[in-house]
């Protein structure tokens, strides 16, 4: 045993702990005291939902207004076609399914019965459903014979699967920088994604702060979370020279322990972060929230190519995923760029994920779920090319979205992995990769 | 607290068929990793196939018991043949990342609600084990003493689970003496010089991978005997777990995996049973009991942070007979 393992190990330790106590700092400090404010316990908070789907296609997007005992909120279906509510308290309320929000072709079976009245009394949780009349089943989409509604379909699932794919361009930029720059396959990025929508959340749903204050907040918090795992736990690895396969399963173990602390705090229901008006896109009813996010995006990869082309910064990062030893024989300080990396990514992820929780909204275990879709990107790409993750994250959100028009919606995740097996039967390196990457 | 509920509840878990489950599927993926250094992270594919293909080859297919088995083994076969077909000629984690899309993938074709029909979608599939429960050989009646007294049924499944376990562990031990297993070693450790030596590592890879693979598909089988058909357990939480059940006990070892398994569903149940206690006696109140739940992932994810970083060569491992290479 040398003196160097000696004073690595006892740090690592130290760390660890220290991650766990701020982390549990962190998370358990902000729904406590939302709690106060609302002045219900956990135990005792209500909630209005429901699950919309036509046959057997969940409907994502469509809007049902909750009010009464002095309280009015917008709920919005996710990808899976849930929404909830979350009521202050007991009482009788009024569901209304706004019946503009149905998509093209959808329609309830008895408009009478758009409006419903439910009390919230014994049952904590209380499910409204709405019977819509069967489309799915005549035809592989709605309205089918009619070209217009078909195209609208088709338009709608092409805008969606844009607005995806930026989202996801920017967690999937942030995993392949650390990736060119560290060679850690890092599952627990997901976690990233739902820090960033989980925040988002806290700060704008229960301590009612502003939505863009609260995302530039969010970003930063992960931000910092990211230089905290590359402090804690990733730099004393790679001091103590632990291979990138045991890194690997370690970030599965970190992944593991973040996801249910997140459902410790948060509990396993979908919260729902999304609201505002809905904007027209060529004929497509969209949030108008979806879009200026992926406005937004659009700008930040902007920004984050000019960083890694045009600064000196973002040449050396680049420097360093190419080849770490030439890099550090120029004179960079590799360590000091993989700090900056893992900030850089933190804040990337963290944004996406509060896009993404305003996209399909927010859950313990959403970033998880997304997790896949990002390796999918960032292999499709050429593993470790910032600009790769991005073409490859834009492959798969509208492989996603489209897919839906052939398959099953449950389906859609499922045809975004089987691309990734295509792709590297004919093409390992990746649709940018280099070559002898693939080893 | 009943000190001997929890402790004889925990002391169950060591004969229980979950455990011998965990146990075989840990060793087909110590054939994958440890010996021959595959990283496959789609073990719960394996399983999800073995308890699919027996469950859907009775009820759908109306095939008898062995056919069943039968039918999952080849399913199997043919998964680890597309899944390797891609990846065994690239880079090591490509195939992590290929074989835990797979598995995904697989989880998501079960369940969906368009194959209800043959699958369940996600209710799952039970009542396909009367054939399995028809051939017991043991007389009704209450069998062993405590804390491991089953009835007759269980017993049972126990016996031909932990048989299959222990015929499987032979197995993989006379494999690994023979020159089959010098080369898979020599695999795990150096591939170009085992390329260099003529042999055909793409062909010995496939080989290990269709091996470990119908190992996994029987601990599939065996895991849903006693039970119903869920998707929901086919997640990549139970990949992870077969990974700590294999490092914890010693990933390149033969025993390993199957102790591995006692320690881990012994140590599980003890902890969810002391917090279950403590929680309902008011020592811990910032936990409610539908939050234990998560706590037992979250000490998973722990153990196996410290594992790989401490200990990655296991309980009974050699450290030198064990370098991660990636």
């Amino acid at each position: 045993m040398n003196p160097l393992s000696l004073s690595t190990r006892r740090p690592f330790a130290l760390w660890l702990g220290a991650l766990a106590v701020l982390f549990g700092m962190l998370f358990s400090a902000a729904p406590a005291s939302a709690a106060d404010e609302a002045s219900n316990p956990d135990s005792t908070t209500f909630s209005i939902g429901g699950i919309i789907k036509d046959g057997e296609t969940l409907l994502e997007g469509v809007q049902i207004l909750v009010t009464g005992e002095a309280f009015e909120e917008t709920g919005t279906t996710g990808a899976d076609g849930r929404w909830s509510v979350v009521v202050p308290n007991k009482g009788e309320y009024t569901v209304a399914l706004q019946l503009e929000t149905l998509p093209e072709g959808a329609s309830l079976r008895d408009e009478k019965k758009a409006t419903k009245t439910v009390t919230v009394d014994l049952v904590n949780t209380v499910n409204v459903l709405f019977a819509l009349n069967d489309t799915t089943s005549t035809g592989d989409a709605a309205g089918e014979g009619s070209g217009a509604p078909q195209a609208n379909v088709f338009l709608g699932r092409l805008i969606a699967g844009l607005n995806l794919g930026i989202l996801l361009a920017m967690a999937a930029i942030g995993l392949s920088l650390i990736y060119g720059t560290t060679a850690l396959n890092n599952f627990a990025h997901g976690e990233m994604v739902t820090l960033g929508a989980l925040l988002a959340f806290t700060l704008n749903r229960i301590l009612g702060i502003d939505l863009i204050i609260s995302a530039v907040i969010t970003m930063v918090l992960v931000a910092g979370s990211g230089w905290l795992q590359d402090a804690a736990i990733w730099r004393p690895l790679r001091k103590r020279r632990v291979g990138l396969t045991q890194m690997m399963i370690v970030s599965i173990g970190f992944s593991l322990v973040v996801r249910y602390v997140f459902q410790i705090i948060y509990g396993g229901d979908t919260k729902v972060l999304s609201q505002g008006e809905i904007w027209d896109i060529f004929g497509v009813p969209t949030q108008a929230v979806n879009v200026i996010s992926a406005g937004i995006a659009v700008v930040i990869l902007l920004l984050v190519a000019l960083f890694l082309t045009r600064t000196r910064l973002g040449k050396a990062t680049r420097a360093v995923a190419d080849n770490p030893s030439l890099a550090a024989a120029t004179g960079i300080d590799v360590e000091s760029i993989i700090r900056i990396v893992w900030v850089v990514a933190g804040a990337l992820t963290g944004i996406s994920g509060v896009m993404l929780g305003l996209f399909v909204q927010a859950s313990w275990d959403m970033g998880f779920s997304i997790l896949l879709l990002l390796f999918a990107a960032v292999t499709l790409g050429g593993l470790g090319t910032a600009f790769g993750a991005a073409v490859g994250a834009m492959v798969v959100g509208l492989f996603v979205e489209l897919s839906t028009l052939v398959i099953p919606s449950d389906l859609k995740f499922a045809g975004a992995l089987i691309v990734l097996i295509l792709v590297l039967l004919v093409r390992p390196q990746g649709i940018l990769g280099k070559a002898q990457r693939i080893g | 607290m009943d000190w001997s509920l929890v402790i004889g509840n925990a002391a169950a878990e060591l004969i229980s068929p979950t455990t011998a489950a965990y146990a075989l599927a840990a060793v087909g993926l110590a054939v994958h990793f440890g010996y021959t250094g595959l990283l496959n992270f789609g073990q719960a594919a394996f399983m999800a196939i073995g308890a699919y293909g027996f469950a859907v080859s009775v009820l759908y297919f109306g095939l008898p018991f062995w056919g069943a088995v039968l039918a999952s083994l080849l399913a199997s076969v043919v998964f680890a043949l597309i899944l390797g077909i891609p990846t065994l000629r690239l880079r090591s984690d490509y195939l992590a990342i290929v074989t835990i899309a797979s598995a995904e993938i697989l989880r998501y074709i079960v369940s969906t609600t368009s194959l209800a029909s043959v699958t369940g979608g996600a209710g799952g599939l039970s009542a396909f084990a009367g054939e399995f429960y028809a051939m017991n050989p043991f007389a009704e009646g209450t069998y062993l003493f405590w804390p491991f007294d089953v009835t007759a049924k269980d017993l049972w499944v126990r016996v031909v689970g932990w048989s299959i376990v222990a015929l499987a562990t032979l197995l993989v031990f006379a494999l690994m003496r023979s020159p089959w297993g010098r080369v898979v070693k020599g695999i795990r450790e150096d591939e170009d010089a085992v390329r260099s030596l003529g042999k055909n590592v793409y062909s010995y890879k496939m080989q290990s991978l269709v091996f470990g693979g119908a190992l996994g598909t029987l601990a599939g089988i065996i895991f849903i005997l006693p039970r119903s058909v869920q998707p929901g357990n086919y997640g990549t939480g139970l990949t992870f777990f077969i990974w700590t059940v294999m490092l914890l006990g010693g990933a390149a070892t033969i025993l390993g995996p199957v102790v591995g398994s006692m320690v881990f569903w012994v140590l599980l149940s003890l902890t969810d049973g002391l917090l279950q206690g403590l929680v309902n006696q008011g020592v811990i109140t910032f936990l409610t009991t539908d939050q234990i739940g998560p706590v037992r992932f979250i000490l998973i994810g722990l153990g196996l942070m410290a594992l790989v970083v401490f200990r990655p060569q296991g309980i009974f491992g050699n450290k030198k007979e064990l370098q991660f290479n990636g």
